[in-house]
C-alpha cells in the first residue's frame, strides 16, 4: 500500500465509523448497548430485524415512506420536465425572475410551511394520506428538479430540436423519443435528489400524517416503550433507512459527476 | 420544385432580422446564400424551413402557399453548421429516423439508408453512435439523413464551416453530385466567396438581412451591383479607392491616374474597386497602371504572397503567385489593369 492512499483510507474509515456503529448496534441486544463499550456484538442477534419485519407498525412505516417518496419523485419530475424545457428553450416575460422565484422556495425552512399545509390539507381531507406528503414535498423538490433539468437541457443544442422538427417529428414524439433519452442523465440526477430530500424530510411528513401514512422516521421517534429504551431496535430501523438511498445512489453514481460538472448539483 | 419568397420578413422582439425579401429558388443547381456572419443567412433558412414565423410576406413551395404550414409538413431537410445527429441512435437509425417518422415500410427504409450510406461512405459505421465518429463522418451522417429523406428542399447551413481544411475540400467536391438529379431545391449558406464560386449555380448575396443581388454565381462575381456586393464576394477584402472622372481621365489622388473607359466616361465621383489578385508586383501588360504604397504586412501562404499596403489612406491587398521579397515599411510599386476593376458611382452607392 502506498503512502498516498493512507490519508484517503483514514478519511473513509472516519466517515464510515458512525454507520458502522449503527450497523453494529443493530445486531446487539439493548442490554449490551447500555452495558458498555464493545466494538463487535458480543451476543449477535437478529431479533431487532425480526421485530421490524413482523410488526406492522414498524414495516408500514417503510411502506408509507416509500409510497410517498416515489409518488413525490414521479410528480416532481413529471411537472419539472416541461417547466425546465420552457426555461431552457423559450424566452418569455419574466422568465429569469420566475426561475429565481422558484428557487427561493427552497430557501425557507420547511417549518414555515408546516402549519399552512396542515390547515389546508385538513380542510380538504388530504390529511394523513400519502398524497399529502408527496404534494408538500413538491414545494421544494419541483424547483430543485427544474433547476437541475434546466442545466442538462441547456447543454443540448437547440439545433437538435430543429433537426427533429425538420425530419418530421411532432413535438411530443421528439420530446419522448429523442430529447428525453438525450438528457436521461439529468432525469436520473433530478430523480435522485427528489428521492433523497423527500426521504430524509421529517417535519412535514410527520405533521401531515397520523396513522395511515405515518413515515418510518416518525415511527422511529418513539424511542421508549413499556420495555424501556429499545436502542437495538432503533439501530436496526436506522440501518434499514439507509438502504433505499444507497440503492438509488448506486444507479445514478455516474450521472451525479455530470451534474457537478454542470454546476447544478 | 421551386421555393418562392414574396416580401418575406422576420422580426423578433422589435429587431428586424430579415427585411422584406423576394427570391425564387429553383432545382437543378445550387442556390448559394453568400454573406458575412450575421447577414441573415441562417434566419432566411429558418424562415424557409418554417422554424421561425414570418412577420410579413409569403413563402410558396411549388406554387403552394406554405407560410402557415408547420415545419414537419413542409417535407424538407436541414443540415446545420454544428454536427447535429440524434446522440442516442446508431448511425443507421439516424439516417432512417425521418423515414420511420413518415411511416415508410421497413424494406424501403433499409434500401434508402444503404444507398445514402454508400454514397457518403458510412457503411462501415452504421452500427456506431454519432459521437464515436470523427467530425467529418458526423457531418456525413447528417447529410446522409438529408439525402435518404428525398425531400423537396435541402437547406445546408454552412455545413463545412466546422470541418478542417482537407475534409472541407473533399466534401465540397462531393456535394454537387450528391444532390444532382434528386429534384430537390438545394440552398447552401456560406460566408466564403470561394465556396460559392466552386459550387456554381446561383448566388444570392446577403447583407444586413436583405438579399442585395441574386443571379448566376459567375455573373454576380463579375458584375456586382454595388460596392457592398463586391466586398462580400471578395476574399481577401476588395481594394477600394475613391476616384474622380474628368475629361476622359481618372484621378485617384497623388500619382494615381489612368484613362477613363466606357464604364467611367461620364464625369463625377466613383468608387473604384479591384480584387487583390489583379494587383500584382510586376507589370503584366502595357495597360497596367502603377500603384505605389508603403508595405504594412506580408504573408506567404503556400504558393501565394499577399502584401498589405496603403493607398490614399486606404488599406489595399495584393495577392500574387510565387514568392516576392517585399520589405515591410518600404514603398513598393504594384501594377493593376483598370479594365479588371469595377466602378461604382459615388452618388448611386
Amino acid at each position: 500500500m502506498s503512502k498516498r492512499s493512507i490519508i484517503p483510507i483514514l478519511y473513509i474509515l472516519f466517515l464510515m465509523l458512525p454507520i458502522y456503529w449503527l450497523v453494529a448496534m443493530s445486531f446487539k441486544t439493548t442490554n449490551e448497548i447500555l452495558s458498555g463499550f464493545s466494538l463487535f456484538p458480543q451476543t449477535f442477534t437478529l431479533e431487532n430485524y425480526k421485530v421490524i419485519f413482523t410488526d406492522p407498525s414498524w414495516y408500514w412505516g417503510y411502506i408509507n415512506s416509500i409510497i410517498y417518496v416515489s409518488l413525490n419523485t414521479v410528480i416532481s419530475i413529471t411537472v419539472a420536465l416541461p417547466a425546465a424545457y420552457a426555461f431552457s428553450r423559450y424566452s418569455f416575460l419574466g422568465d429569469k425572475t420566475l426561475f429565481f422565484w422558484l428557487l427561493t422556495n427552497r430557501m425557507a425552512p420547511a417549518a414555515v410551511f408546516a402549519l399552512p399545509f396542515f390547515q389546508l390539507y385538513s380542510s380538504v381531507g388530504l390529511f394523513d394520506t400519502h398524497l399529502a406528503v408527496a404534494l408538500a414535498h413538491c414545494l421544494f423538490n419541483i424547483p430543485l428538479a427544474v433547476w437541475i433539468l434546466e442545466g442538462f437541457m441547456g447543454g443540448v443544442p437547440k439545433e437538435l430540436d430543429e433537426t427533429a422538427y425538420v425530419d418530421g417529428y411532432s413535438f411530443p414524439r421528439f420530446f419522448v423519443t429523442i430529447f428525453l433519452p438525450t438528457i436521461k442523465a439529468g432525469v436520473g440526477v433530478a430523480a435522485f435528489f427528489c428521492f433523497m430530500f423527500s426521504w430524509v424530510e421529517l417535519l412535514l411528513a410527520k405533521t401531515l400524517t397520523a396513522v395511515a401514512a405515518k413515515p418510518i422516521a416518525a415511527t422511529m421517534t418513539k424511542t421508549a416503550s413499556s420495555a424501556g429504551y429499545e436502542l437495538g431496535l432503533l439501530a436496526a430501523a436506522g440501518t434499514l433507512t439507509i438502504i433505499p438511498g444507497a440503492i438509488v445512489i448506486y444507479f445514478v453514481r455516474n450521472y451525479i459527476a455530470k451534474g457537478f460538472a454542470l454546476g447544478r448539483v | 420544385m421551386t421555393i418562392e419568397l414574396k416580401a418575406a420578413s422576420k422580426v423578433t422582439r422589435g429587431i428586424t432580422h430579415i427585411k422584406p425579401t423576394s427570391l425564387v429558388l429553383e432545382t437543378g443547381h445550387f442556390n448559394v446564400l453568400l454573406g458575412q456572419t450575421g447577414s441573415g443567412k441562417t434566419s432566411l433558412i429558418k424562415l424557409m424551413a418554417g422554424l421561425d414565423q414570418l412577420a410579413s410576406g409569403q413563402i410558396f413551395m411549388d406554387g403552394v402557399d406554405v407560410s402557415k404550414l408547420s415545419t414537419q409538413k413542409r417535407n424538407i431537410s436541414l443540415v446545420h453548421q454544428f454536427f447535429v445527429n440524434y446522440p442516442q441512435m446508431s448511425v443507421f437509425d439516424n439516417i432512417a429516423s425521418p423515414l420511420r417518422v413518415a411511416g415508410m415500410a421497413k424494406s424501403e427504409i433499409s434500401d434508402r439508408v444503404a444507398e445514402a450510406a454508400k454514397i457518403l461512405q458510412l457503411e462501415p459505421m452504421l452500427k456506431r453512435r454519432p459521437q464515436e465518429l470523427s467530425g467529418g463522418q458526423q457531418q456525413r451522417c447528417a447529410l446522409a439523413r438529408a439525402i435518404a429523406k428525398e425531400s423537396r428542399a435541402v437547406f445546408l447551413d454552412e455545413p463545412l464551416a466546422n470541418l478542417d481544411y482537407k475534409l472541407r475540400e473533399e466534401l465540397r467536391e462531393q456535394l454537387p453530385e450528391l444532390f444532382a438529379g434528386r429534384g430537390a431545391v438545394v440552398v447552401y449558406a456560406t460566408s466564403e466567396p470561394e465556396e460559392a464560386l466552386l459550387l456554381g449555380g446561383k448566388t444570392a448575396l446577403m447583407d444586413d438581412g436583405v438579399v442585395t443581388q441574386f443571379g448566376p454565381t459567375a455573373e454576380i462575381y463579375r458584375n456586382p451591383a454595388n460596392l457592398t456586393a463586391a466586398a462580400v464576394f471578395s476574399d481577401p477584402p476588395i481594394n477600394v479607392v475613391e476616384v474622380m472622372s474628368e475629361k476622359g481621365s481618372i484621378w485617384g489622388g497623388g500619382n494615381l491616374t489612368w484613362d477613363a473607359d466606357a464604364r467611367s466616361a461620364s464625369e463625377g465621383q466613383y468608387q473604384f474597386a479591384i480584387r487583390p489578385h489583379y494587383v500584382t508586383p510586376n507589370r503584366q501588360s502595357d495597360a497596367d497602371v502603377p500603384v505605389t504604397g508603403r508595405i504594412a504586412v506580408t504573408e506567404l501562404s503556400g504558393s501565394e504572397t499577399s502584401a498589405h499596403f496603403e493607398v490614399e489612406g486606404r488599406s489595399w491587398v495584393s495577392l500574387a503567385h510565387g514568392v516576392h521579397p517585399y520589405k515591410v515599411g518600404e514603398d513598393h510599386t504594384f501594377y493593376m489593369n483598370p479594365a479588371n476593376g469595377l466602378y461604382f458611382r459615388k452618388d448611386a452607392a
